[in-house]
Protein backbone atom coordinates (compact mmCIF):
# COMPACT_ATOMS: atom_id res chain seq x y z
CA UNK A 1 0.00 0.00 0.00
CA UNK A 2 1.31 3.28 -1.00
CA UNK A 3 1.75 5.49 2.16
CA UNK A 4 3.18 8.32 0.42
CA UNK A 5 1.24 11.70 1.08
CA UNK A 6 -1.30 13.12 -1.39
CA UNK A 7 -0.40 16.19 -0.85
CA UNK A 8 3.39 17.93 0.26
CA UNK A 9 4.04 21.26 -0.22
CA UNK A 10 7.14 23.17 0.48
CA UNK A 11 8.07 27.20 1.25
CA UNK A 12 4.69 27.34 -1.29
CA UNK A 13 4.87 30.96 -2.05
CA UNK A 14 2.19 33.59 -3.46
CA UNK A 15 2.92 37.15 -4.06
CA UNK A 16 0.18 39.27 -6.02
CA UNK A 17 2.40 42.49 -6.28
CA UNK A 18 3.03 43.83 -2.77
CA UNK A 19 0.81 41.48 -1.32
CA UNK A 20 2.11 38.08 0.21
CA UNK A 21 -0.75 35.99 0.12
CA UNK A 22 1.32 32.52 0.89
CA UNK A 23 4.31 33.63 2.76
CA UNK A 24 6.41 30.13 2.53
CA UNK A 25 3.96 27.21 3.57
CA UNK A 26 5.33 23.50 4.62
CA UNK A 27 2.86 20.98 4.96
CA UNK A 28 1.80 17.61 4.02
CA UNK A 29 -1.76 15.77 3.49
CA UNK A 30 -1.88 11.80 4.74
CA UNK A 31 -3.46 9.59 2.35
CA UNK A 32 -6.75 8.72 3.59
CA UNK A 33 -6.91 11.88 6.24
CA UNK A 34 -9.13 14.94 6.04
CA UNK A 35 -7.10 17.85 6.92
CA UNK A 36 -8.54 21.68 7.35
CA UNK A 37 -6.83 24.86 6.70
CA UNK A 38 -8.46 26.97 9.42
CA UNK A 39 -7.72 31.27 9.33
CA UNK A 40 -9.39 34.49 8.66
CA UNK A 41 -10.30 36.09 5.47
CA UNK A 42 -7.45 37.13 3.67
CA UNK A 43 -5.30 34.33 5.41
CA UNK A 44 -4.41 32.99 2.21
CA UNK A 45 -7.03 29.42 2.53
CA UNK A 46 -8.05 29.88 -1.01
CA UNK A 47 -4.70 31.02 -2.39
CA UNK A 48 -3.35 27.57 -1.50
CA UNK A 49 -6.46 25.57 -2.59
CA UNK A 50 -6.47 27.32 -5.83
CA UNK A 51 -2.39 26.66 -6.13
CA UNK A 52 -2.68 22.94 -5.45
CA UNK A 53 -5.94 22.95 -8.22
CA UNK A 54 -3.18 24.16 -10.53
CA UNK A 55 -5.34 27.24 -11.33
CA UNK A 56 -2.52 29.33 -9.57
CA UNK A 57 0.85 29.43 -10.47
CA UNK A 58 2.84 29.64 -6.96
CA UNK A 59 5.57 32.72 -6.87
CA UNK A 60 8.32 30.13 -5.22
CA UNK A 61 8.30 27.06 -3.77
CA UNK A 62 6.89 23.30 -4.53
CA UNK A 63 4.08 21.43 -4.59
CA UNK A 64 3.53 17.16 -4.91
CA UNK A 65 0.21 16.00 -5.59
CA UNK A 66 -0.65 12.30 -5.41
CA UNK A 67 3.15 12.02 -6.44
CA UNK A 68 3.31 14.44 -9.51
CA UNK A 69 4.72 17.90 -9.43
CA UNK A 70 1.53 20.09 -10.27
CA UNK A 71 3.20 22.59 -11.79
CA UNK A 72 5.10 20.36 -14.54
CA UNK A 73 2.40 17.34 -14.44
CA UNK A 74 -1.01 18.85 -13.77
CA UNK A 75 -2.68 17.06 -15.92
CA UNK A 76 -1.51 13.66 -14.92
CA UNK A 77 -3.10 14.14 -12.04
CA UNK A 78 -6.15 16.46 -12.26
CA UNK A 79 -8.68 13.20 -13.35
CA UNK A 80 -8.16 11.81 -9.62
CA UNK A 81 -8.83 15.12 -7.97
CA UNK A 82 -12.32 17.37 -7.84
CA UNK A 83 -12.90 20.50 -6.10
CA UNK A 84 -15.84 22.66 -4.87
CA UNK A 85 -15.30 26.70 -4.56
CA UNK A 86 -18.21 29.47 -3.62
CA UNK A 87 -16.70 31.57 -5.93
CA UNK A 88 -17.38 29.26 -9.07
CA UNK A 89 -20.84 28.07 -10.38
CA UNK A 90 -21.81 25.62 -12.91
CA UNK A 91 -23.35 26.91 -16.27
CA UNK A 92 -26.41 28.40 -14.99
CA UNK A 93 -28.47 27.79 -18.61
CA UNK A 94 -27.92 24.25 -18.52
CA UNK A 95 -29.63 21.57 -16.54
CA UNK A 96 -28.38 20.12 -13.78
CA UNK A 97 -28.08 16.54 -15.96
CA UNK A 98 -26.29 18.32 -18.62
CA UNK A 99 -24.18 20.09 -16.37
CA UNK A 100 -23.02 16.61 -14.63
CA UNK A 101 -23.01 15.28 -18.16
CA UNK A 102 -20.61 17.60 -19.64
CA UNK A 103 -18.53 17.34 -16.58
CA UNK A 104 -18.59 13.15 -16.54
CA UNK A 105 -17.31 13.40 -20.09
CA UNK A 106 -14.67 15.98 -19.27
CA UNK A 107 -13.28 13.73 -16.71
CA UNK A 108 -13.45 11.02 -18.89
CA UNK A 109 -15.97 8.55 -17.07
CA UNK A 110 -16.48 5.32 -18.54
CA UNK A 111 -20.51 5.57 -18.28
CA UNK A 112 -21.36 8.82 -17.55
CA UNK A 113 -25.51 8.57 -17.63
CA UNK A 114 -24.60 5.49 -14.82
CA UNK A 115 -22.58 7.88 -12.79
CA UNK A 116 -25.07 10.62 -12.98
CA UNK A 117 -27.64 8.58 -12.14
CA UNK A 118 -25.94 7.02 -9.28
CA UNK A 119 -25.00 10.76 -7.77
CA UNK A 120 -28.49 11.66 -8.24
CA UNK A 121 -29.67 8.98 -6.13
CA UNK A 122 -27.15 9.42 -3.47
CA UNK A 123 -27.04 13.19 -3.49
CA UNK A 124 -30.90 13.27 -3.89
CA UNK A 125 -30.96 15.10 -6.95
CA UNK A 126 -33.99 13.86 -8.21
CA UNK A 127 -36.68 16.40 -7.67
CA UNK A 128 -34.50 19.03 -9.77
CA UNK A 129 -31.89 17.00 -11.73
CA UNK A 130 -33.85 18.79 -15.21
CA UNK A 131 -33.67 22.40 -14.00
CA UNK A 132 -31.28 24.96 -15.21
CA UNK A 133 -28.63 25.09 -12.62
CA UNK A 134 -29.55 29.02 -12.13
CA UNK A 135 -32.77 28.18 -10.70
CA UNK A 136 -31.69 26.36 -7.60
CA UNK A 137 -31.67 26.96 -3.79
CA UNK A 138 -28.96 27.78 -2.33
CA UNK A 139 -28.73 24.09 -0.70
CA UNK A 140 -29.62 22.45 -4.20
CA UNK A 141 -26.53 24.38 -5.71
CA UNK A 142 -24.35 22.87 -2.91
CA UNK A 143 -25.63 19.66 -3.17
CA UNK A 144 -24.94 19.87 -7.32
CA UNK A 145 -21.76 21.40 -6.09
CA UNK A 146 -20.77 18.43 -4.10
CA UNK A 147 -22.08 15.75 -7.07
CA UNK A 148 -19.75 17.84 -10.12
CA UNK A 149 -16.76 16.98 -7.12
CA UNK A 150 -17.37 13.32 -6.70
CA UNK A 151 -18.10 12.61 -10.45
CA UNK A 152 -14.55 11.30 -10.90
CA UNK A 153 -14.65 9.40 -7.30
CA UNK A 154 -11.64 11.38 -6.62
CA UNK A 155 -8.87 10.14 -4.83
CA UNK A 156 -8.16 13.65 -3.39
CA UNK A 157 -10.90 16.60 -2.45
CA UNK A 158 -10.39 19.92 -2.05
CA UNK A 159 -13.21 21.64 -0.50
CA UNK A 160 -13.52 25.39 0.13
CA UNK A 161 -15.93 26.22 2.53
CA UNK A 162 -18.41 23.50 1.46
CA UNK A 163 -21.48 24.31 3.66
CA UNK A 164 -21.36 28.04 3.37
CA UNK A 165 -24.65 29.46 3.12
CA UNK A 166 -26.42 26.28 4.05
CA UNK A 167 -28.94 25.60 6.78
CA UNK A 168 -27.85 23.77 9.09
CA UNK A 169 -30.02 21.15 8.45
CA UNK A 170 -28.53 20.57 4.95
CA UNK A 171 -25.04 21.45 6.12
CA UNK A 172 -25.34 18.37 8.71
CA UNK A 173 -26.71 16.50 5.99
CA UNK A 174 -23.36 17.36 3.90
CA UNK A 175 -20.90 16.77 6.38
CA UNK A 176 -22.59 12.99 6.87
CA UNK A 177 -21.83 12.73 3.42
CA UNK A 178 -18.39 13.83 2.68
CA UNK A 179 -17.69 11.31 6.01
CA UNK A 180 -19.30 8.59 4.23
CA UNK A 181 -17.96 9.12 0.32
CA UNK A 182 -14.63 9.43 2.47
CA UNK A 183 -15.15 6.22 4.08
CA UNK A 184 -16.13 4.43 1.40
CA UNK A 185 -13.65 5.92 -1.58
CA UNK A 186 -10.29 6.11 0.48
CA UNK A 187 -10.43 9.63 -0.40
CA UNK A 188 -8.46 12.09 0.95
CA UNK A 189 -9.75 15.71 1.83
CA UNK A 190 -8.09 19.10 2.18
CA UNK A 191 -11.00 21.37 3.97
CA UNK A 192 -11.17 25.32 3.99
CA UNK A 193 -13.85 26.20 5.97
CA UNK A 194 -14.74 29.26 9.07
CA UNK A 195 -17.05 26.75 10.82
CA UNK A 196 -15.35 25.26 13.77
CA UNK A 197 -17.77 22.25 13.95
CA UNK A 198 -17.75 21.24 11.06
CA UNK A 199 -13.33 20.89 11.58
CA UNK A 200 -14.10 19.19 14.97
CA UNK A 201 -16.04 16.72 13.82
CA UNK A 202 -14.71 16.17 9.92
CA UNK A 203 -10.80 16.47 10.54
CA UNK A 204 -7.57 14.97 11.40
CA UNK A 205 -5.67 17.71 11.12
CA UNK A 206 -5.79 21.31 10.75
CA UNK A 207 -3.23 23.72 9.63
CA UNK A 208 -4.06 27.46 10.96
CA UNK A 209 -3.43 30.29 8.87
CA UNK A 210 -2.73 33.64 9.68
CA UNK A 211 -1.26 36.51 7.15
CA UNK A 212 -0.32 33.48 4.57
CA UNK A 213 1.51 31.86 7.26
CA UNK A 214 0.72 28.42 8.96
CA UNK A 215 0.99 29.62 12.76
CA UNK A 216 -0.27 26.40 14.06
CA UNK A 217 -0.94 22.99 13.20
CA UNK A 218 -2.58 19.73 14.92
CA UNK A 219 -4.76 17.48 15.30
CA UNK A 220 -8.25 19.43 16.55
CA UNK A 221 -8.17 17.58 19.91
CA UNK A 222 -4.33 18.58 20.28
CA UNK A 223 -4.81 21.94 19.80
CA UNK A 224 -7.84 22.66 21.94
CA UNK A 225 -5.58 21.16 25.01
CA UNK A 226 -2.65 23.09 24.15
CA UNK A 227 -4.48 26.39 23.60
CA UNK A 228 -6.70 25.16 27.14
CA UNK A 229 -9.99 25.78 25.33
CA UNK A 230 -13.51 24.55 25.43
CA UNK A 231 -13.31 24.43 21.56
CA UNK A 232 -11.60 24.82 18.13
CA UNK A 233 -13.27 28.12 17.78
CA UNK A 234 -11.80 29.46 20.98
CA UNK A 235 -8.73 28.48 19.69
CA UNK A 236 -8.96 30.12 16.43
CA UNK A 237 -9.71 32.98 17.81
CA UNK A 238 -6.75 33.61 19.76
CA UNK A 239 -4.77 32.95 17.15
CA UNK A 240 -6.77 34.93 14.79
CA UNK A 241 -6.24 38.26 17.68
CA UNK A 242 -2.29 37.05 17.83
CA UNK A 243 -2.98 35.46 21.82
CA UNK A 244 -0.24 33.22 22.69
CA UNK A 245 -1.62 29.90 23.62
CA UNK A 246 -3.83 30.53 27.62
CA UNK A 247 -3.55 34.48 26.99
CA UNK A 248 -7.49 34.41 27.59
CA UNK A 249 -6.68 32.79 31.06
CA UNK A 250 -3.99 34.62 32.07
CA UNK A 251 -6.40 37.93 31.09
CA UNK A 252 -8.90 36.56 33.22
CA UNK A 253 -6.77 35.84 36.15
CA UNK B 1 -20.87 -1.32 -19.75
CA UNK B 2 -17.97 -4.05 -21.11
CA UNK B 3 -14.22 -4.37 -19.62
CA UNK B 4 -13.40 -3.70 -23.48
CA UNK B 5 -15.83 -0.97 -23.76
CA UNK B 6 -14.52 0.94 -20.70
CA UNK B 7 -11.06 0.52 -22.27
CA UNK B 8 -11.53 1.98 -25.37
CA UNK B 9 -13.76 5.08 -24.10
CA UNK B 10 -10.43 6.10 -21.44
CA UNK B 11 -8.25 5.71 -24.68
CA UNK B 12 -6.31 8.88 -24.70
CA UNK B 13 -7.28 10.26 -28.15
CA UNK B 14 -10.61 8.91 -27.48
CA UNK B 15 -10.22 11.26 -24.06
CA UNK B 16 -8.99 13.97 -25.78
CA UNK B 17 -12.15 13.87 -28.69
CA UNK B 18 -14.25 13.38 -25.50
CA UNK B 19 -13.59 16.70 -23.83
CA UNK B 20 -13.92 18.48 -27.28
CA UNK B 21 -17.32 17.35 -27.88
CA UNK B 22 -18.11 17.40 -24.03
CA UNK B 23 -17.37 21.14 -24.31
CA UNK B 24 -19.01 21.26 -27.99
CA UNK B 25 -22.08 20.14 -26.31
CA UNK B 26 -21.90 22.19 -23.69
CA UNK B 27 -22.26 25.72 -26.44
CA UNK B 28 -24.87 23.32 -28.14
CA UNK B 29 -27.01 22.90 -25.48
CA UNK B 30 -26.65 26.69 -24.24
CA UNK B 31 -28.38 27.39 -27.56
CA UNK B 32 -30.98 24.73 -27.80
CA UNK B 33 -32.02 25.94 -24.59
CA UNK B 34 -32.28 29.67 -25.94
CA UNK B 35 -34.47 30.52 -29.12
CA UNK B 36 -33.36 34.13 -28.53
CA UNK B 37 -29.91 33.43 -29.26
CA UNK B 38 -30.23 31.55 -32.26
CA UNK B 39 -32.88 34.09 -33.76
CA UNK B 40 -30.53 37.17 -32.70
CA UNK B 41 -27.88 34.54 -34.95
CA UNK B 42 -30.16 34.27 -38.30
CA UNK B 43 -31.45 38.23 -37.20
CA UNK B 44 -28.35 40.19 -38.37
CA UNK B 45 -26.64 39.01 -41.19
CA UNK B 46 -30.20 38.77 -42.79
CA UNK B 47 -30.92 42.53 -41.96
CA UNK B 48 -27.54 42.98 -43.29
CA UNK B 49 -27.90 40.89 -46.93
CA UNK B 50 -31.68 42.68 -47.06
CA UNK B 51 -30.03 46.05 -47.08
CA UNK B 52 -26.83 45.56 -49.48
CA UNK B 53 -29.65 43.28 -51.17
CA UNK B 54 -31.45 47.23 -51.86
CA UNK B 55 -28.01 48.87 -52.62
CA UNK B 56 -26.94 46.15 -55.23
CA UNK B 57 -30.53 46.53 -56.90
CA UNK B 58 -30.29 50.93 -56.98
CA UNK B 59 -26.47 50.74 -57.76
CA UNK B 60 -26.95 48.02 -60.72
CA UNK B 61 -29.12 50.31 -62.55
CA UNK B 62 -26.56 53.45 -62.00
CA UNK B 63 -23.04 52.29 -61.77
CA UNK B 64 -21.33 50.27 -64.33
CA UNK B 65 -18.98 48.79 -62.27
CA UNK B 66 -21.79 46.77 -60.27
CA UNK B 67 -23.60 45.95 -62.79
CA UNK B 68 -21.21 44.14 -64.22
CA UNK B 69 -21.25 41.41 -61.50
CA UNK B 70 -24.70 41.58 -60.23
CA UNK B 71 -24.59 40.06 -56.79
CA UNK B 72 -20.99 41.32 -56.03
CA UNK B 73 -22.46 43.46 -52.79
CA UNK B 74 -24.60 40.74 -51.50
CA UNK B 75 -21.76 38.17 -51.92
CA UNK B 76 -19.51 40.71 -50.11
CA UNK B 77 -22.07 41.20 -46.99
CA UNK B 78 -22.75 37.54 -46.77
CA UNK B 79 -18.62 36.41 -46.78
CA UNK B 80 -17.90 39.59 -44.51
CA UNK B 81 -20.12 37.83 -42.07
CA UNK B 82 -18.38 34.88 -42.60
CA UNK B 83 -15.69 36.54 -40.83
CA UNK B 84 -17.28 38.21 -38.14
CA UNK B 85 -19.40 35.63 -37.26
CA UNK B 86 -16.53 33.25 -36.86
CA UNK B 87 -14.90 35.95 -34.51
CA UNK B 88 -17.58 36.45 -32.64
CA UNK B 89 -18.05 32.55 -32.25
CA UNK B 90 -14.94 32.09 -30.68
CA UNK B 91 -15.56 35.20 -28.38
CA UNK B 92 -18.73 34.99 -27.32
CA UNK B 93 -18.80 30.72 -26.56
CA UNK B 94 -15.46 31.96 -24.11
CA UNK B 95 -17.10 35.18 -22.93
CA UNK B 96 -20.19 32.48 -21.64
CA UNK B 97 -17.70 30.77 -19.33
CA UNK B 98 -16.74 34.06 -17.78
CA UNK B 99 -20.13 35.09 -16.99
CA UNK B 100 -21.39 31.91 -15.88
CA UNK B 101 -17.88 32.09 -13.55
CA UNK B 102 -16.87 27.99 -15.34
CA UNK B 103 -13.58 28.77 -16.40
CA UNK B 104 -12.15 28.02 -12.53
CA UNK B 105 -14.00 24.42 -13.22
CA UNK B 106 -12.74 24.29 -16.54
CA UNK B 107 -9.42 24.36 -15.83
CA UNK B 108 -9.41 22.11 -12.95
CA UNK B 109 -10.36 19.14 -15.40
CA UNK B 110 -8.53 17.23 -17.59
CA UNK B 111 -9.36 19.88 -20.64
CA UNK B 112 -6.50 21.34 -21.98
CA UNK B 113 -6.46 25.17 -23.15
CA UNK B 114 -6.06 23.88 -27.29
CA UNK B 115 -8.76 21.39 -26.84
CA UNK B 116 -10.77 24.54 -25.60
CA UNK B 117 -9.79 26.32 -28.44
CA UNK B 118 -10.63 23.54 -30.96
CA UNK B 119 -14.29 23.38 -28.91
CA UNK B 120 -14.42 27.20 -29.26
CA UNK B 121 -14.06 26.86 -32.99
CA UNK B 122 -16.01 24.20 -33.83
CA UNK B 123 -18.98 26.14 -32.03
CA UNK B 124 -17.93 28.96 -34.28
CA UNK B 125 -18.05 27.23 -37.66
CA UNK B 126 -21.77 26.07 -36.07
CA UNK B 127 -22.90 30.03 -35.35
CA UNK B 128 -21.40 30.86 -38.51
CA UNK B 129 -23.52 28.42 -40.60
CA UNK B 130 -26.42 28.96 -38.45
CA UNK B 131 -26.02 33.03 -39.23
CA UNK B 132 -24.95 32.56 -42.51
CA UNK B 133 -27.42 30.12 -44.88
CA UNK B 134 -30.16 31.58 -44.32
CA UNK B 135 -29.56 34.85 -45.25
CA UNK B 136 -27.94 32.76 -48.37
CA UNK B 137 -30.70 31.63 -49.00
CA UNK B 138 -33.06 34.48 -48.63
CA UNK B 139 -30.77 36.47 -51.02
CA UNK B 140 -32.08 33.66 -53.56
CA UNK B 141 -35.84 34.57 -53.94
CA UNK B 142 -34.97 38.27 -53.24
CA UNK B 143 -32.83 39.62 -55.09
CA UNK B 144 -32.30 36.46 -57.57
CA UNK B 145 -28.59 35.93 -56.58
CA UNK B 146 -27.15 32.68 -55.61
CA UNK B 147 -23.78 32.71 -53.55
CA UNK B 148 -23.94 29.24 -54.12
CA UNK B 149 -22.95 29.60 -58.01
CA UNK B 150 -19.31 30.13 -56.97
CA UNK B 151 -18.95 27.12 -56.87
CA UNK B 152 -15.68 25.58 -55.21
CA UNK B 153 -13.80 28.75 -54.56
CA UNK B 154 -16.88 29.75 -52.34
CA UNK B 155 -15.51 26.91 -49.76
CA UNK B 156 -11.80 27.90 -49.92
CA UNK B 157 -13.30 32.00 -49.36
CA UNK B 158 -15.82 30.53 -46.61
CA UNK B 159 -12.77 28.14 -45.02
CA UNK B 160 -10.32 31.26 -44.91
CA UNK B 161 -12.16 34.06 -43.80
CA UNK B 162 -13.94 31.55 -41.04
CA UNK B 163 -10.36 30.85 -40.18
CA UNK B 164 -9.07 34.20 -39.85
CA UNK B 165 -12.37 34.92 -37.84
CA UNK B 166 -11.02 32.22 -35.00
CA UNK B 167 -7.60 33.37 -35.02
CA UNK B 168 -8.86 36.84 -34.19
CA UNK B 169 -11.27 35.60 -31.81
CA UNK B 170 -8.75 33.54 -29.52
CA UNK B 171 -7.02 36.55 -29.56
CA UNK B 172 -9.76 38.81 -28.48
CA UNK B 173 -10.22 35.93 -26.11
CA UNK B 174 -6.79 36.27 -24.95
CA UNK B 175 -7.26 39.69 -24.48
CA UNK B 176 -10.96 39.54 -22.53
CA UNK B 177 -9.31 36.90 -20.28
CA UNK B 178 -6.67 39.15 -19.57
CA UNK B 179 -8.44 42.66 -18.96
CA UNK B 180 -11.82 40.67 -18.06
CA UNK B 181 -15.40 42.24 -18.53
CA UNK B 182 -13.89 45.61 -18.99
CA UNK B 183 -12.43 44.61 -22.44
CA UNK B 184 -15.53 42.65 -23.50
CA UNK B 185 -16.38 45.41 -26.19
CA UNK B 186 -13.58 44.35 -28.38
CA UNK B 187 -15.70 41.13 -29.06
CA UNK B 188 -17.99 43.15 -31.27
CA UNK B 189 -15.92 46.12 -32.34
CA UNK B 190 -12.69 44.92 -32.80
CA UNK B 191 -13.06 43.13 -36.63
CA UNK B 192 -14.49 46.13 -37.85
CA UNK B 193 -10.92 48.19 -37.28
CA UNK B 194 -10.23 45.29 -40.33
CA UNK B 195 -13.14 46.31 -42.43
CA UNK B 196 -11.28 49.00 -44.18
CA UNK B 197 -8.58 47.46 -45.09
CA UNK B 198 -10.46 44.18 -45.84
CA UNK B 199 -11.51 45.57 -48.96
CA UNK B 200 -15.05 44.04 -48.26
CA UNK B 201 -16.67 46.44 -50.93
CA UNK B 202 -14.28 47.85 -53.29
CA UNK B 203 -10.80 46.74 -54.77
CA UNK B 204 -7.60 47.14 -52.64
CA UNK B 205 -6.25 49.39 -55.50
CA UNK B 206 -8.57 52.10 -54.55
CA UNK B 207 -6.72 52.57 -50.79
CA UNK B 208 -3.65 54.69 -51.04
CA UNK B 209 -0.33 53.37 -50.26
CA UNK B 210 0.54 52.28 -46.94
CA UNK B 211 -3.08 50.82 -46.29
CA UNK B 212 -2.19 48.43 -49.24
CA UNK B 213 0.50 47.55 -47.62
CA UNK B 214 -1.66 46.39 -44.13
CA UNK B 215 -4.23 44.68 -46.57
CA UNK B 216 -2.24 42.82 -48.26
CA UNK B 217 -1.03 41.48 -45.00
CA UNK B 218 -4.69 40.35 -44.19
CA UNK B 219 -6.07 36.92 -45.19
CA UNK B 220 -9.70 39.04 -45.72
CA UNK B 221 -8.19 41.47 -48.48
CA UNK B 222 -7.36 38.44 -50.83
CA UNK B 223 -10.55 36.66 -50.18
CA UNK B 224 -12.40 39.61 -51.22
CA UNK B 225 -10.03 40.41 -54.26
CA UNK B 226 -10.11 36.65 -55.31
CA UNK B 227 -14.07 36.73 -54.88
CA UNK B 228 -14.07 39.91 -57.28
CA UNK B 229 -11.93 38.24 -59.85
CA UNK B 230 -14.19 34.95 -59.70
CA UNK B 231 -17.43 37.14 -60.39
CA UNK B 232 -16.21 39.97 -62.56
CA UNK B 233 -13.56 37.81 -64.19
CA UNK B 234 -14.66 33.85 -63.88
CA UNK B 235 -10.89 33.12 -62.85
CA UNK B 236 -9.51 31.39 -59.84
CA UNK B 237 -6.73 33.66 -58.32
CA UNK B 238 -4.55 30.97 -56.64
CA UNK B 239 -2.33 33.77 -56.13
CA UNK B 240 -4.56 34.63 -53.71
CA UNK B 241 -5.69 31.99 -52.07
CA UNK B 242 -2.27 30.45 -51.82
CA UNK B 243 -1.26 34.24 -49.94
CA UNK B 244 -4.63 33.57 -47.69
CA UNK B 245 -3.83 30.52 -46.56
CA UNK B 246 -0.33 31.23 -45.90
CA UNK B 247 -1.43 34.05 -43.62
CA UNK B 248 -3.97 32.34 -42.28
CA UNK B 249 -1.28 29.84 -40.93
CA UNK B 250 0.78 33.00 -39.29
CA UNK B 251 -2.05 34.06 -37.81
CA UNK B 252 -3.33 30.77 -36.39
CA UNK B 253 -0.03 30.54 -34.53
CA UNK B 254 -0.45 34.11 -33.48
CA UNK B 255 -3.75 33.69 -32.21
CA UNK B 256 -3.08 30.12 -30.57
CA UNK B 257 0.09 31.98 -28.74
CA UNK B 258 -2.07 34.45 -27.50
CA UNK B 259 -4.45 32.52 -26.16
CA UNK B 260 -2.36 29.93 -24.25
CA UNK B 261 -0.43 33.00 -22.90
CA UNK B 262 -3.35 34.95 -21.64
CA UNK B 263 -4.32 31.05 -20.03
CA UNK B 264 -0.82 31.57 -18.27
CA UNK B 265 -1.20 34.87 -17.23
CA UNK B 266 -4.67 34.16 -15.46
CA UNK B 267 -2.87 31.58 -13.95
CA UNK B 268 -0.14 33.99 -12.58
CA UNK B 269 -2.59 36.25 -11.41
CA UNK B 270 -5.47 33.96 -10.29
CA UNK B 271 -8.17 35.44 -12.79
CA UNK B 272 -10.08 32.17 -12.79
CA UNK B 273 -11.36 32.69 -9.57
CA UNK B 274 -12.10 36.69 -9.92
CA UNK B 275 -13.91 36.69 -13.08
CA UNK B 276 -18.08 36.58 -13.57
CA UNK B 277 -21.46 38.45 -13.86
Amino acid sequence: MNEAPVIEVAGLTKRFGDVLAVDGIDFTVARGSVTALLGGNGAGKTTTISMLLGLLLPTAGTMRVLGEDMVRHRYRVLPRMNFTSPYLDLPHRLTVRENLSVYGHLYGLPDVRGRVGQLARDLQLGDFIDREAGKLSAGQKTRVALAKALLNTPDLLLLDEPTASLDPDTADWVRGYLETFRKAAGASVLLASHNMGEVERLCDQVLMLRAGKIVDRGSPAALIQKYGRRNLEEVFLDIARKRGIGALDQAAQ
Amino acid sequence: MTAHAATMWTQPAVLMLRRVLAMLVRYALLLKNSWTRIFELIYWPSIQMVLWGFISVFLRQNSSWVAQAAGVLIASVLLWDVLFRGQLGVSVSFMEEMWSRNLGHLFTTPLRPLELAVALMAMSLIRTLIGTIPAALLAIPMYQFSIFTLGLPLIAFFANLLIFGWALGLMLSGLILRFGQSAESLAWLAVFLLAPVSAIYYPVEILPGWLQAIAWALPSAHVFEGMRAAMFDHVVRLDHLASAVALNAVYMVLGAAAFLFAVRVARQRGLFLNMGE
